[in-house]
This record gives C-alpha cells, structure tokens and sequence, in this order.
C-alpha cells in the first residue's frame, strides 16, 4: 500500500520550527530515522540541590519526574546513607519495611499508568479507563498513608517521615485484595486478546544486544533477556527478606515489555502483603544530625529501571555535587533503534514502550524525509495508531481477505 | 463578546501544554477524565489540536527551551481563549524559581485567568477551579 | 572481578579505594580510559550505568559508574582533567552508543570536550543559551 501524502494539519508551516521530543523520518509508511531532543524538562535540580540543605533535597528530588515520586527521593537518601556505610547500618527496622511498602505501590501506581496508556495509543480507550479507575484506590492509599496522592513526601535521611498507622493497616489489605482480580482481568485481556497480540508482538524489538549496547534498564532491559533488578542485585529495603520474583523475557517486543509490567505488579502485591505480616514496632527515624565527607551512591529499582543519584559530600550541610541519573535517561535513547524500521501507526505504542512521560510522548512530529515536510503531529499518530487496531479487528473478524 | 464567552462555558475544550513539568499535574489532569472524575460528561473535552481550544491548560515550571513553543501555542490558539494555570510551577514557578534554566514565570509571559496552585493539586481542585472561572465569566455576561 | 581488574589494569590504577563491599572506585590516568572502559564494558560484561562530571578546585572529575548485575558491586572510575583552561578527554561513545548522551550532557554541564564523539551537541540546553556559559562549573565560589 503506498503511503498517500497527508496535508499538513494546522498551521505548519515548513519554516516554523516547533521543537518536538521526538522526530520521526519517514520514508513511505516506514520510520528511517529518529531525532530525539530534551531538554524541556530540564530544570536545573543538580545545580539547585547543591544550594538546598541535604534534608531539604527530598523535597526536589521528588519532583524530578511525578510518577516515579518515590524512587527519586529513596536512591538519594540511599546515597547519603552509603556516607555511612549503608542504609542497613543506621535505617531502623520498621522504616526499611515502610520504605519497601511505599516503593512497591508505587510500581503498582506507575504501570497501572502505563498500561491505561498503552491501551490509549492503541484504541483500547476501555483500557486506559480501567487501568486508570483501578490506579485510584492505590492512590487513595497513598493519600491515607503520606497525605498526598503523589509527592509523598516520605524519605528522609535515617528513616522515614511518616508512619504506616495500625489502623490503615487493614484498608490497605483491602485494596491490595480488590487488586488482584483486575490485574487477573488485565492479564487475560492482554494475553489472550489476538488483535492486541497482533498490535504488540513483534512489534518496537530491541535485541539483547541492542539492550547491552545501549545500557538500558529495567524492563526494557528485562524485555529483551538482561536479568537484571536492582532489588536482587543489590538489595535495598527488606527486598531481600521477602519472597519474590524477578520477571524476565526474552522476545524484546511491546508484547514482552507488557507482560513484565503486569507480572510485576503481583509480584508488588506478594511484597506489600509480606511486609505488612512482618511489620515490626519500632522507630521510624534515626534521628541523623550530621553528615560525614565523603562520596555515596545511591540506586533503586524505579518503575522504570535504575534510578541512580551520587552524592559528594565535605562534612558541611550542604551537597557539594548531586548527579542524577533517572532510568529513563538510558531507555529513551534506545528508542533510536527500536523506532527506526517499524511503520508510523507503530510509532506512539513503541515509543511508549519504554515508558516515558507522558509529556514526552505527546510531543512527537512525523517528518517526511524527502522533502522535510511535517506531515504530522502526535495527536495523528495516535489516530493512525487506532486505524491499524481496527483494520486488524476487521481482519480477524471477518477473516483474512 | 457576550455571546462568544457564553458559548465557551458552556462545554469547554482543553488543549494542555506542558512547559517543563514534572508530570504530576498532567497526570492528574488526564486523571480527571478517568470514571472516578469523568469531566467529559460535563462537555469538557482534551483535543488534540489548538485550533479548536477554548482553554488552555499550561503546566510546568517555565523551562527556557518550552517557553518559545508555548507562546507559539497560545497565538495558534483562537481568541477568546482562557489561560489556566495548572499547579505551583505554573503559578509561581515554585522550587525551581532560582533555576538557571527558567526565566519568568508564567504570568509574565501570558495573561493567566485562572491559578489553581497544588503540587500537583487534586482533581477535586481542578474541578473547582474551572467551576469558579465559569461563575465569574458567566457573571460577565 | 576485582582481582581480574587489578590484574589486567596493573600500573594503570593510581589508586583503590573500596569504601564498602559493594562500592569500590578506582583511579587511573585520562589517557588510559578507553582502554579502561573497553576492558570493563567488553571483556568483563559490566553495565556502563553513568558518568558523572564535577568542577573541583585542582581539576575536573569524572567518574564513570559501571554495575556488575551478577554480584550487586558497583565500579567508578575516577579520572582527573587537570587542564581546566583547555578541558578534553577521550570520548567513550565509539565502544558502545548508551555513552552518547550523558558525555553530551557533562560537554554542555562543564564544559570537557570529548574527542573522538560521533554527535556532540547540546542535549539539555536550549539553542539560545550562551556559549560559553557551563552551569555546572562553580564560579568563584568561597
């Protein structure tokens, strides 16, 4: 099928310059080449933490990205608490346990984002909805438990800010007990759907060592074969005192990636139920007053992937360097080979596939490549996105032609 | 004028741009059309285009390289059209104010009609706020 | 693997330090990091995780941050860039294409040129920021 020209929508015109995230290059139907470009997030929190006190820098990093809220603040107190030698060292016990709870719901939050997403991009806007209705309770959660339903506010250096009451205890039960039957729903639409297999499989692969290559983490690197988690590798929390799995395929396509994010939310169930029985009296907050000299480094398993900060510190109350490395930073890049070869009405659900943010993916650009026209925004893509999962429904409902 | 302010409260379309967000608040905006919420029984709708916007949404912390696009939005966008102002970065550039990488905030840039402030602020806010713009723009008329 | 760097690096590593079981940074000389990095990332199988630049009064500092998944120790290697007038070093990106965008970030950051990167322009920064102006470096700073 020759890709017909499409009239530029809107006032495109070939010399305004509207700076997009990502730039497609198309030739025909198919994606030759991508230009990724950031930076409009950027906002200067490495330069901005090392003027804030280091009890002060939760408060920045958390809103580094809004949806991995709590994966940012952990791994930099984790940093600062690898000055002393380790979170285990100077943590009580009761905070590491509300520290893993807090962690895990918020992995079951974010894919629960993600999935009502992918669903959006490929025209399974009753997805998106029950992925998104279901998010709700565990953000009521949230709010019970820290008082906001994201920006938690719960990390500190030494402990936590916040204590889980006995009395939420049981509502929190509760919710994670509803939960498991929509994510069995979830599960079987995914998996047994064969317009969704057909949208998904095969679809946005990544090569085990384009994985390598390309550095990249979490379950786009899970996806494509690299066993790796930072909650086994190096354990943080009580991760390694609870029983879990780390979920691993090998495909490397949407299909693979997709999987891993549903099966990884029962595993965060099995782990907040765990933590929840062992549960242990006790402080919350060792009470750190001053910060010895000194490098640390600090890294959680994020939704996403690693999430890395390194702390330099000269005894002083204030961080002399901050570098953060959010996992996204390594996932998008690859996207340099796991877009270029598909076709446009792939474009959004593989460029989602590794689970940006949302701002990102909404600000893409097709461009053809002969003649440099934009021919299209990311709204259109969207659309073309649903075209292609209602041809494939006509197909597999009507047989092939 | 009237008529045209009339016409555009009674069922508002949103186009929402981001200008160097941390993403909260567009969570919690699309959060809004989620069932739990759902303002798309109230007509308001989030279009894709904003040639058609009534209103637009505007997050973000004013970062240098988003400002440029989304002045170029907001002339695209047909007049009259409302200026909101979604969470703290948008309404007073909150914690990253002293940021090498923003310059002014949002208000300095355009005419904002409606700050709903928050980090991000909940759905029940964001319902407010547009409510509250609707009264007072109905109470123009 | 510690053994198998020292082994193979010898004379190279200026410096041990292994501030706990699993955090061990080593130093060794600009000239010598590719060679370093190659040995790492290649011949050992570790993950490049990130580099991260700082301004320091003497010199400029780059650690580059490697993890070994199996065993949960994590590497940095530390190098100097002493020359803050004219700052360089050789760049990593040919041995593997994840390094591309974090030396753009520490060019655009500090200022350090890397020799030898397919693609070094800005990354974070908007176009109309000044050249020049590195706003990571600390600037008369008591």
């Amino acid at each position: 099928m020759s890709h017909k020209v499409i009239v530029p929508i809107g006032p495109y015109h070939p010399l305004q310059e509207e700076p997009e995230f990502f730039q497609l290059y198309v030739e025909g139907e198919k994606v030759v080449d991508i230009d990724i470009i950031i930076g409009y997030n950027h906002r200067g929190i490495e330069k901005l933490a090392e003027a804030k006190h280091f009890d002060q820098v939760p408060y920045l990093v958390e809103r580094i990205c809004g949806i991995c809220s709590s994966s940012h603040p952990y791994a930099y107190v984790l940093a600062v608490e690898d000055l002393f030698g380790g979170e285990e060292n100077i943590v009580p016990e009761r905070a590491l346990y509300i520290r893993t709870i807090i962690d895990e719901l918020q992995r079951i939050h974010s894919h629960l984002l993600w999935l009502g997403l992918a669903g959006h991009f490929i025209g399974y806007n009753t997805v998106w909805m029950w992925a998104w209705r279901y998010r709700e309770p565990v953000l009521d959660m949230f709010e019970m438990v820290t008082g906001n339903r994201n920006n938690y506010a719960m990390f500190k250096v030494g402990g936590v800010r916040r204590d889980i009451r006995d009395e939420d205890i049981p509502a929190l039960k509760k919710t994670l007990d509803e939960l498991v039957p929509a994510l069995s729903m979830f599960k079987g639409a995914v998996m047994d759907d064969p317009v969704i297999q057909a949208r998904l499989k095969g679809v946005g692969i990544l090569t085990k060592q384009q994985a390598i290559d390309w550095c990249v983490v979490g379950p786009t690197a899970r996806a494509s074969g690299l066993n790796m988690d930072v909650r086994r590798d190096e354990p943080y929390g009580v991760f390694d005192r609870v029983d879990w799995n780390v979920i691993v395929e090998k495909d490397g396509d949407i299909f693979a990636k997709t999987i891993i994010r549903i099966l990884e939310m029962y595993e965060s169930v099995g782990i907040i139920r765990q933590c929840l029985e062992k549960l242990p009296k006790g402080e919350i907050d060792a009470d750190i007053k001053d910060i010895p000299a000194g490098e640390g480094i600090g890294r959680v398993e994020a939704p996403r992937g690693e999430c890395f900060h390194y702390i330099k510190s000269d005894g002083t109350n204030r961080p002399i360097r901050h570098k953060i490395r959010a996992p996204s930073y390594m996932n998008v890049a690859s996207d340099k080979v796991a877009a270029v070869g598909g076709t446009i009405s792939d474009a959004t659900i593989t460029l989602a596939a590794v689970d940006p943010c949302y701002c990102c993916t909404e600000r893409v650009a097709v461009i053809r490549k002969s003649d440099n026209q934009k021919i299209m925004n990311g709204w259109d893509l969207i659309k073309l996105s649903h075209e292609k999962t209602n041809k494939i429904k006509e197909e597999l409902l009507h047989g092939r032609p | 004028m009237s008529f045209k302010i009339k016409a555009l409260t009674k069922s508002i379309w949103v186009f929402h741009v981001s200008a160097g967000s941390c993403n909260n608040c567009d969570i919690e905006i699309l959060d809004c059309l989620t069932p739990r919420f759902d303002l798309e029984r109230f007509g308001i709708q989030l279009i894709g285009s904003v040639r058609h916007a009534d209103a637009l949404l505007i997050t973000g912390a004013m970062s240098k390289k988003s400002v440029p696009r989304m002045k170029k939005i907001y002339e695209q966008a047909p007049k009259p059209c409302v200026v909101i102002a979604v969470g703290t970065c948008a309404c007073s550039q909150h914690m990253f104010k002293d940021s090498y990488n923003v310059d002014q905030p949002l208000d300095k840039i355009l005419p904002v009609d409606l700050y709903i402030p928050g980090c991000p602020p909940k759905p029940e806010a964001m319902i407010a706020g547009i409510v509250k713009l609707v009264t007072k723009l109905r109470e123009k008329i | 693997m510690r053994e198998r760097i020292k082994e193979k690096l010898g004379p190279k590593i200026k410096e041990w330090h292994e501030h706990s079981a699993r955090r061990i940074y080593f130093t060794v000389d600009k000239k010598d990091i590719f060679e370093t990095v190659r040995f790492i990332f290649r011949e050992l199988g570790m993950r490049f995780s990130t580099a991260s630049g700082s301004d320091t009064p003497d010199s400029f500092e780059i650690l580059y941050h490697f993890s070994n998944d199996s065993s949960g120790e994590f590497y940095s290697v530390r190098v100097f860039i002493e020359d803050k007038a004219n700052p360089e070093i050789d760049s990593i990106t040919p041995l593997f294409p994840g390094a591309e965008w974090i030396e753009r970030e520490i060019w655009e950051m500090l200022g350090i040129k890397f020799k030898g990167h397919p693609n070094l322009k800005r990354l974070l920064l908007a176009d109309e920021w000044p050249e020049g102006e590195y706003p990571l470096r600390h600037k008369n700073e008591s």
